[in-house]
Order: C-alpha cells, then sequence, then structure tokens
C-alpha cells in the first residue's frame, strides 16, 4: 500500500499513531513492510491457506462475535444435505462435472430449497464473469431459509466452515505458506482481539489477490474472517480493495466491460434472456426479497436513456435492439480470435496491453494481424508501435512490410485538458474541472466517441436495414461548446443521474425509477448525483468544516453512503454497539436511523420491523437485517450461490507451482478458466515431473514512481529518472545458488518467453523452507517496455494466459521460470532458447494442462 | 556596504533579532529568494482537478499561465489527502508538459515502414468508414436457432480505467448501439 498507494497509505500511518498494530503480508518486503509492526513473508499463492488459518482460530477458540454473528450472517442456516464438502472429496465440491470444468450448485443450496439450481448455469456463468454482477448485490436466493439460533446442528453453516478449515492449523499455515507458526499466531491473536463491541480491524488488499485462478476465493477468505470477527458495516472495518487507475471503479460501474451495463445489470444471453420480460426476471427474481425487486424500473429507465422518444413500454424499450452474449466475449478471448483472424477492428483507449497485459507476444501477435487499429493515447505507446519496434520485430516474428495492420494514432486529452468525473477506490465520484484546452489534434475520448456517433449516424442515414435502426434511434443529442465541438460532461452526467422524461428534471434518486418509461437513467447506482440539477460530485466542502465523514465531499455510490451497510454499526435493538464505535442508530423519538453518514437502511424501518412470511422486496428485509443488497439479509459466510469455484474457499496451488498441494489431491483449482490454443501454455507442475525446468517462482507488482505498463511514467521525465531501469530482486542465497552477481544481468525464462533485466541482490527476498524444502521466489516491477525515456524487457511476456473463474481476470501474479546468469540470447537464438525449454518440460500441442489432477505416478521425479 | 548593512544582512542576526526565531522564513531569506514570486500566484486560473494516476482520488490544484499549466500542488482541503501528493501525482505537470505528448495524428498504412500525418477529420471519417465495413462483414442477425444476435464479434476495444464515467457511458452506449460486444477495460486485468 506505502508503494503503489501511498497518500491513501497516511490513514495507516494514523492509525498507527492511535496504536493500531499493522501486519503485512507479502511475499516481498516493501516500504509498507518497512512501516509495519510485523512482516510476514509468504509463498506467492497460499494466501488461502493462511487466511483459513485465522478462520479456524476464530472457530475453534470460540473467538467469533457471537451476537453480530448470530443475527447479521447465515452461520446460522441449515444446509442442504447433498452439499459434499472438498475437505471430503479430495479438493473437489459436490456437483463437479469433469467434462465442463464446471460445478453444479444444486446441492450447494440451503436445506428445504434444492430444487433451487443455483445462481445460474455454471459454465455460461463462467464464461460471462457473471460473479462481477455481485460487486452491487448478492446472488438469488429463496428467501426463506432454516435456521439453528444455537449453531450445533451439524449441517449449519457454523459448524460446515468448522469442519472445513479444521485442517488449517497453525501447522498446516506453516508447510503451505512458508510462514512459522509463531509469526502466525501474532497476526491471528492481534486480529482476534480487536474484535467486539469496542474493536475493529480493517483488512486492505489489491491485486495482489484479484490476479489468481482463485482470485474471488482469496477475498471470501477476508470477508469470512472479517464477518466472523464483526468488522463489516463498522467504522474502523472493512475490506478495503485498493484499485489501481484514477476510475477503474467507475469503469466497473459504468462498465466499459463485455458482460456488464451500467450499475451491473447483466449484458443480455442470447438463450436465456430473449425477451425483456425474461431479462429483467433473472435480475430481479420475482418474488425474491431485498432491492433487486425493482430490478425492472432501473432496466427500462437504462434503455430509455439508450433510446429516447424510439424506446416506448410497447416495444419493450427496444430491447430488440440489445446484443447477444453467447459465451466469453473477454479480451483474453480476443486476443486469440486476433490471432485466429476473427477480429478486424480494435480499440486501444488509454489501455497499453502489449505490455500491460499477461502473455505480452500473444498480445503483439494478436494485434499484428487485424485490418485496422485505433490508438488513442497522450504517448506513442507500446501498443501503437509493435509494428516496428516491438521484441517479435527482432525475432523475425513481425516484418513490417508483411503486417497489414493498419494503425491510427489520435492524440488523447489529458486529465487537465477536459472535465469529468473519476470515481475512486471507495466509490466516490470527483468533478474535475477543465484547466485549458488540449493541444493540436488531442481531444478527450468524449469528443472522440460523440464525433464517432454523429459520423456514423450521418452515414447510415436513409438506411432501411433493421441493424442500422439501434444506431440510428439512439438518443445522441449531446450539447456541444468551444472551438472543438466539445461535448457537454455535465449533460451526459445527468443522463446518468436520470431525469423524469416529461418535464427533463433531475431524479432525487433511483428509488425514483419507473418501469412505465416516464424516467430515463443512465446507471441506477450513481442515481443522486445530480439531484435537484447540482453536480453534486463537485462538491468540494473543505474538511475542517465538515465530520469527519465528509459527506459533503464529492459523491458516493450508492446514495452518498460512505460505509455500506452501516445499519451492522448499531446491535439489532439499533443501539451503537459501544459508544467509542457509534456510527449510525435508531433515534427512538424520531422514529428513524441517523448518526454521522447516510444509514444503508430504510430510514424509517424500525429495528423491531419483522416482515409477514412470504414477503418480498424491501418490504421482505427485517429490521435486524443489515445486508439489504444480499436475498436474505445476511452476510454469507457460506455461498450457496454466486461464486462458481465453490460455496467456501479452499486452498489450491497455483497453476504453475513447484509444490505438491499439501491439503488434497486436486492441485490447482479445478473450475479456473483455460485457453487450450497452441500460442498459450503452462508451465508443468507437480505431480508432472517437468516442473523441475522451471523450479522458481516469480511474483511481480509496481514500484512507487512507475504506474502500470508505464505509459503514464516511462514517458515523464522526472519519474524515469528515478527507476530508470528494468531489474529483478533475488535473495543473495539465490544468487549464490545461481551465480548472479548484484547490478550484473539475468535473465528469465518460462514456457511464453525469456527477458533480461538487471540483478538487484537483497534480502527483501526470503527464501522459504517448506515441507522440508527451499522454495526460492524472485521479483519483477512489470512496468517496463521498449518505448518512452527508460526502455526494459517486460515482465508481463513471462505469464501464460489461465483466469479465476469468476471473474476471467489472469494470474498474473504468481507463474514459474527458471533464471540463469548472463544476457539473454537475440534475434532468432531467442525463440529458439524457449523452444529448448518448451522441448524439456515437455510442453507441446499433445500436453493438456489437466483439469482434475491425475494420482501421483510414484515415480521419483513426482514430488 | 556599510558594517551596519553587512550585519542585517546575516541571517544569524535576523533570526536572533526579527520575528522569525526558527530561522526557517523571512530570517533565511536572501535578496534573489526575497524577490521571488510562486508560481501558484502569478497563475491566470486555477483548476480543481484529481490526480490522474491510482484510485486514492487526491485532490489536485491546477495553476494555469499564458495557456501553459505551470503549476500543480496537492488540494489541501481534500479530506482524502491533505494536500498530499506521491511521486507520480506531483510529477503530473511533467506528464502533461512531457515532451513526449503526442499533438498530431499519426497513421500507418499497411505493409508501411513509417508513419505519415494525417488530418484529424479524416482519420474520424476512414474510422467510421472501417467501423461500417468491419460490422458488414461479420454481422450477426440471429443463433442458429433463429433467437435475435444483433451483433459483430469483428470489433474490440479494450480500455476506460483512465477515463471519465461519462466518457465510458458514451462508449458503452454507441457500442452496444453498434452491436460490438468485445469492449473491455482494465478492471478485467
Amino acid at each position: 500500500m506505502a508503494e503503489a498507494h501511498p497518500v491513501g497509505f497516511q490513514w495507516v500511518m494514523e492509525a498507527k499513531l492511535r496504536g493500531t498494530k499493522v501486519f503485512h503480508v507479502d511475499p516481498r518486503f516493501t516500504r509498507t513492510s518497512a512501516l509495519a509492526d510485523t512482516y510476514l513473508p509468504i509463498r506467492a499463492g497460499t494466501d488461502i491457506a493462511l487466511l483459513g488459518g485465522v478462520v479456524r482460530y476464530i472457530l475453534e477458540n470460540e473467538l467469533d462475535f457471537r451476537e453480530y454473528v448470530l443475527a447479521y450472517t447465515n452461520a446460522a442456516t441449515i444446509v442442504s444435505e447433498e452439499f459434499v464438502d472438498a475437505e471430503d472429496g479430495d479438493g473437489i465440491f459436490s456437483g463437479f462435472d469433469p467434462e465442463t470444468g464446471a460445478y453444479d450448485q444444486t446441492s450447494w443450496q440451503y436445506a428445504g430449497q434444492e430444487g433451487h439450481s443455483g445462481s445460474m448455469d455454471t459454465t455460461s456463468e463462467r464464461d460471462t464473469a457473471a460473479g462481477l454482477r455481485h460487486e452491487s448485490h448478492g446472488a438469488p436466493i429463496p428467501g426463506q431459509v432454516l435456521r439453528d439460533a444455537s449453531l450445533q446442528h451439524p449441517r449449519c453453516v457454523y459448524q460446515i466452515l468448522k469442519r472445513h478449515y479444521a485442517r488449517y492449523t497453525p501447522e498446516m499455515v506453516e508447510r503451505v505458506c512458508g510462514i512459522p507458526q509463531e509469526k502466525f499466531l501474532e497476526l491471528a491473536r492481534a486480529w482476534t482481539e480487536n474484535s467486539g463491541r469496542e474493536r475493529t480491524g480493517a483488512l486492505v488488499y489489491s491485486v495482489g489477490w484479484t490476479q489468481h485462478s482463485v482470485g474471488v476465493q482469496y477475498i471470501r477468505t477476508g470477508a469470512i474472517i472479517q464477518t466472523l470477527l464483526g468488522n463489516m458495516g463498522r467504522p474502523g472495518g472493512g475490506i478495503m480493495a485498493l484499485r489501481g487507475h484514477a476510475s477503474i471503479q467507475g469503469s466497473t460501474d459504468i462498465p466499459t466491460l463485455f458482460n456488464l451495463l451500467p450499475g451491473y445489470l447483466p449484458m443480455p444471453q442470447h438463450d436465456k434472456h430473449r425477451t425483456f420480460d425474461e431479462w429483467t426476471a433473472s435480475i430481479h427474481h420475482p418474488g425474491q426479497k431485498g432491492f433487486w425487486a425493482n430490478a425492472r424500473a432501473y432496466c427500462a429507465s437504462l434503455l430509455k436513456a439508450y433510446w429516447g422518444d424510439a424506446a416506448t413500454p410497447e416495444n419493450d424499450f427496444c430491447y430488440g435492439y440489445m446484443p447477444r452474449m453467447t459465451g466469453d466475449h473477454g479480451t483474453y478471448q480476443q486476443v486469440l480470435n486476433m490471432i485466429d483472424g476473427k477480429v478486424k477492428g480494435y480499440f486501444l483507449l488509454g489501455q497499453n496491453p502489449a505490455v500491460g497485459s499477461a502473455h505480452g507476444r500473444a498480445q503483439r501477435l494478436g494485434m499484428a494481424n487485424l485490418d485496422w487499429l485505433v490508438v488513442r493515447d497522450l504517448f506513442m505507446i507500446e501498443s501503437a508501435t509493435f509494428w516496428r519496434n516491438g521484441p517479435e520485430v527482432e525475432s523475425g516474428e513481425i516484418v513490417p512490410e508483411q503486417c497489414r495492420t493498419e494503425v491510427f494514432f489520435l492524440p488523447a486529452a489529458s486529465h487537465v485538458e477536459k472535465e469529468g468525473t473519476f470515481t475512486q477506490t471507495q466509490r466516490l465520484l470527483q468533478w474535475r474541472e477543465k484547466a485549458l484546452d488540449p493541444p493540436g489534434d488531442a481531444r478527450s475520448e468524449l469528443w472522440f466517441f460523440y464525433h464517432l456517433g454523429r459520423k456514423l449516424r450521418e452515414k447510415l442515414a436513409g438506411s432501411d436495414k433493421p441493424r442500422d435502426r439501434a444506431l440510428l434511434d439512439l438518443a445522441w443529442d449531446y450539447p456541444t461548446h468551444g472551438p472543438l465541438a466539445e461535448p457537454s460532461g455535465e449533460a451526459v452526467l445527468r443522463e446518468i443521474n436520470g431525469f423524469e422524461v416529461a418535464t427533463g428534471r433531475p431524479l432525487g434518486g433511483f428509488t425514483e425509477a419507473k418501469d412505465d418509461g416516464s424516467t430515463a437513467m443512465g446507471c441506477w447506482i450513481y442515481s443522486g448525483v445530480y439531484a435537484d440539477g447540482v453536480n453534486q460530485a463537485n462538491r468540494r466542502k473543505p474538511r475542517h468544516e465538515q465530520n469527519w465523514v465528509a459527506g459533503e465531499w464529492g459523491w458516493a455510490w450508492p446514495a452518498n453512503r460512505r460505509t455500506l451497510y452501516n445499519r451492522a454499526s448499531a446491535d439489532p435493538d439499533g443501539r451503537p454497539w459501544s459508544e467509542r464505535k457509534k456510527y449510525i442508530w435508531w433515534d427512538e423519538q424520531k422514529g428513524e436511523w441517523t448518526g454521522y453518514d447516510v444509514p444503508d437502511f430504510e430510514k424509517t424501518k424500525p429495528p423491531s420491523y419483522r416482515p409477514e412470511p412470504g414477503t418480498s422486496g424491501p418490504a421482505g428485509i427485517a429490521g435486524d437485517d443489515p445486508f439489504v443488497m444480499q436475498a436474505d439479509g445476511k452476510a454469507w459466510l457460506y455461498a450457496p450461490s454466486g461464486v462458481v469455484d465453490g460455496p467456501l474457499p479452499t486452498h489450491y496451488e497455483p497453476v504453475e507451482s513447484p509444490m505438491r498441494n499439501p491439503l488434497y489431491q486436486q492441485q490447482a483449482n479445478p473450475a479456473r478458466k483455460m485457453y487450450p490454443h497452441p500460442i498459450n501454455s503452462v508451465n508443468p507442475s507437480p505431480p508432472e515431473g517437468q516442473w523441475r525446468v522451471f523450479p522458481y517462482v516469480f511474483t511481480v507488482s509496481r514500484l512507487t514512481e512507475h504506474h502500470t505498463a508505464g505509459g503514464m511514467s516511462r514517458m515523464v521525465r522526472p519519474l524515469a529518472e528515478l527507476q530508470p531501469e528494468m531489474f529483478v530482486e533475488v535473495s543473495p542465497e539465490l544468487a549464490a545458488e545461481v551465480g548472479l552477481t548484484h547490478l550484473g544481468w539475468a535473465h528469465l525464462v518460462s514456457g511464453r518467453a525469456v527477458i533480461e533485466a538487471k540483478v538487484l541482490v537483497t534480502d527483501r527476498l526470503t527464501p522459504l523452507r517448506v515441507e522440508g524444502r527451499i522454495i526460492h521466489q524472485v521479483w519483477l516491477p512489470y512496468h517496463f517496455g521498449f518505448e518512452g525515456m527508460v526502455t526494459g524487457d517486460s515482465a508481463n511476456d513471462l505469464f501464460g494466459i489461465v483466469l479465476d473463474p469468476n471473474v476471467l481476470i489472469q494470474e498474473s501474479k504468481v507463474g514459474t521460470c527458471d533464471i540463469r546468469p548472463g544476457r539473454r540470447p537475440t534475434g532468432v537464438a531467442l525463440r529458439e532458447m524457449v523452444e529448448d525449454y518448451r522441448r524439456r518440460a515437455g510442453i507441446g500441442p499433445e500436453r493438456h494442462d489437466p483439469v482434475v489432477t491425475p494420482p501421483d505416478s510414484g515415480a521419483p521425479d513426482a514430488s | 556596504m556599510g558594517i551596519r548593512t553587512f550585519i542585517e544582512g546575516w541571517p544569524v542576526y535576523r533570526q536572533l533579532t526579527g520575528t522569525d526565531p526558527l530561522g526557517r522564513g523571512a530570517a533565511a531569506q536572501s535578496a534573489r529568494s526575497a524577490e521571488l514570486t510562486a508560481r501558484t500566484e502569478t497563475a491566470d486560473s486555477m483548476a480543481r482537478s484529481v490526480c490522474p494516476y491510482c484510485a486514492v482520488g487526491c485532490g489536485q490544484r491546477v495553476y494555469v499561465k499564458d495557456g501553459q499549466v505551470t503549476q500543480i500542488e496537492g488540494d489541501w482541503d481534500s479530506p482524502i489527502s491533505r494536500g498530499r501528493l506521491c511521486p507520480k501525482g506531483a510529477a503530473s505537470k511533467s506528464l502533461v508538459n512531457s515532451p513526449l505528448r503526442q499533438t498530431k495524428v499519426r497513421y500507418r498504412r499497411p505493409y508501411a515502414t513509417e508513419w505519415e500525418d494525417l488530418d484529424l477529420d479524416v482519420a474520424l471519417d476512414m474510422i467510421a468508414d472501417r467501423v461500417l465495413a468491419a460490422r458488414d462483414e461479420t454481422w450477426e442477425d440471429v443463433d442458429a436457432e433463429g433467437r435475435p444476435l444483433n451483433r459483430t464479434l469483428g470489433i474490440s476495444s479494450l480500455g476506460g480505467a483512465t477515463l471519465d464515467n461519462e466518457e465510458n457511458y458514451l462508449i458503452k452506449k454507441l457500442f452496444t448501439a453498434m452491436g460490438a460486444l468485445q469492449i473491455e477495460n482494465q478492471a478485467r486485468i
């Protein structure tokens, strides 16, 4: 956090000054470790074992915050007797189909709901990254459940959890993670001591957790701990995701993603969402409890915002215009399709996949096989120049005279040369004022897309093709201003907020959305950002003039709530858990919820409210059910739906690992998303003996002085000077083993690429003693590429493509490699070296990465 | 220079006798630094902005003089950042003023070995033509069972996390109306 989000880290230091104990878990000692009380080096890719150890410590010692757990979580809920835990299935839960590599979720359901097949068909859920939808709400389940408040029923969630994590002992944590037992116990004690009415603990993570083939389950394990300890919805608690781009949260909420529409509405699927009614019913699930009951109004209002006057209740608001998904249309599938010649044109909008995405060579070869490519950026990035300066030109794989891709480079406006909102990592929208006009031909994306749309519509005017109706009927009349004819960002924000169609009055919030065509609303969760016709994201009341929650600085979704589920900061009767941790409470006199933040609960619903059985919608949520976006109003320790690779997190080895899974026969996540393709490959892991060809673990991350793929930092003089070259950090022990010298060169080889880097020998990397063996890990920054003021080989070239099944994020925080002294070969010899490694590792068309781990051969090579 | 002027020009004397006993302000000032004016004071205008790098969302104040960004500072009113910026945020002025900034459209013909210049309007027109052609070549009306698809898988787009919400909104809206499904951004990686 101190490295990649330094200014956010000031709050950790503030907390430390007030007595907070700070723990840092990382494969490498960083600037964060230097400021933490305790640093725990970990074997990359084993966090579920560590966190599972903490879950076991809590349950075995009964250290959970019992009042919170009983009232606010599904700990007491009874699960179907058909459920078989991975502990009893050698690493695989019930419902697994080895043919598809996917789970049927029927057996995971709550007791009495066995007829419910889970959130969806899991194969298509995986292909469409359906887990992302749950960023705003839980998965559907029927509302009525069986509970045992004594928590003694053998199939209640509490007991299932206890059995599932029984083997995650301190000894096991040491065996899997390489963390000594005393260090683990120090963490477990501190975490559990900061729980209860008077105390809380906070958890912070970033892409070190998400970029794994089991990434979502890492975060789920953190959520189980934070829920058991009563740390959700309370001040000083929570799970904070530190995101890495200025508006990466905004581009997820208002998604430039294939599988989502604004506000986490699903993109329609060809077989399940044939009609508007099928689509909306799949979201709100008639009869279900909670706030998703209003989804039909959000859907209708979105289509009304898209197609304006043409969208009417009679024509289902032009739902027929919507494109439909048939499977995986994600970025990695797209790149493989480019290599196979299926994609004609590609837009790159401030992203540099030639450096920033896994398997850089696949990215560059894909771009070299397009009809046309449009790059919009501040700088001449690698993704614009791969055809003349890329490593494949040197190796002879791309010959400029034979590369057919037509490239348009369009300069972009910088953040000070346009106005608009960014959504930062806590869901807070902040408006930026424009300081000056962009130089020369540089333009904003708002300008480019508005005018591109205008041109497309001009060219299609008079077309009678049905396919062109969606463009011609589009509501695309944004006012423009100035000599550049820049569209009005405020007009777009107003449409996002929503308005009453008849009067144009901006809506005050999403509760005003209607399903009869009388409201238009571009993104329901952002509704309220333009309430009363005021740009609420532009509020800048100085911090000294308001309380510490600072609710009048910018605007947070939903409804300007700064802490989600903050009803949980009060006890079931609505009283603060303690004076010290007071945040939101029930004011008996006024008959409403009040406090320092906007209550994340119906304002006048008393704590004593109990719905009649069978009540659906928001009215079905009781006055003591704080988790209002969940179908049962409870935080889920066990997820009967919505997580495609299991209802509970369990430890799997990374897809590339030098270690056999100490917990199960199953080595890696059996539901991971794999891409068999000639250009893609996975380095072998045990029990396959050829893992020894790639004996070392590598991981990558950021430096303070650089940003992501370097497009905004290697091009900037002071930053380029501060971190001028690519390097690899190795421990003194590994340097001695391989023969590396400090400040000398090394090259690293995987089944995909060989890259070189200067050597930094440092004890920031710790050799880990695991199962009587020494595991060496090396670390690389992933910022470098072949353009800019400072250049170097790209670490992401080393990775293959394998993804988390819930959200289709690649495993790019851990892989295996070999490391050798000296510089890498150049030209044709470079590919020959990789081919030699592939031959020795048995990587080729005949080798398939096994979904289900085959039995150990017993051969001496199989470690 | 008289002896008195000489003594009064000595910082220690000023520190001991003046209003700056810690010697961190007026006492330490040389004649040259006394004449300097902060760029923040001479700016023509100031815009309230937000740092473009990570997602912490630090407040920035952007100072402009004569059509140039002359300074970018942390916004001390911000409850998020309290006026602080990290090395990247503090280098934002060098980002927007970088000598490597591209300000002209560049065009590479198929099989060419060099870039050429291209007029912006012409480029926009050529791109619009290519979008329509790619769409026509790869359009899918219905699936094998006659269910609507309304789409093209011949067009892809990547990027959005460095852009504004309003921009992401227009991108998604336009591509959806074009039938272009394959939109992705940094959130996927």
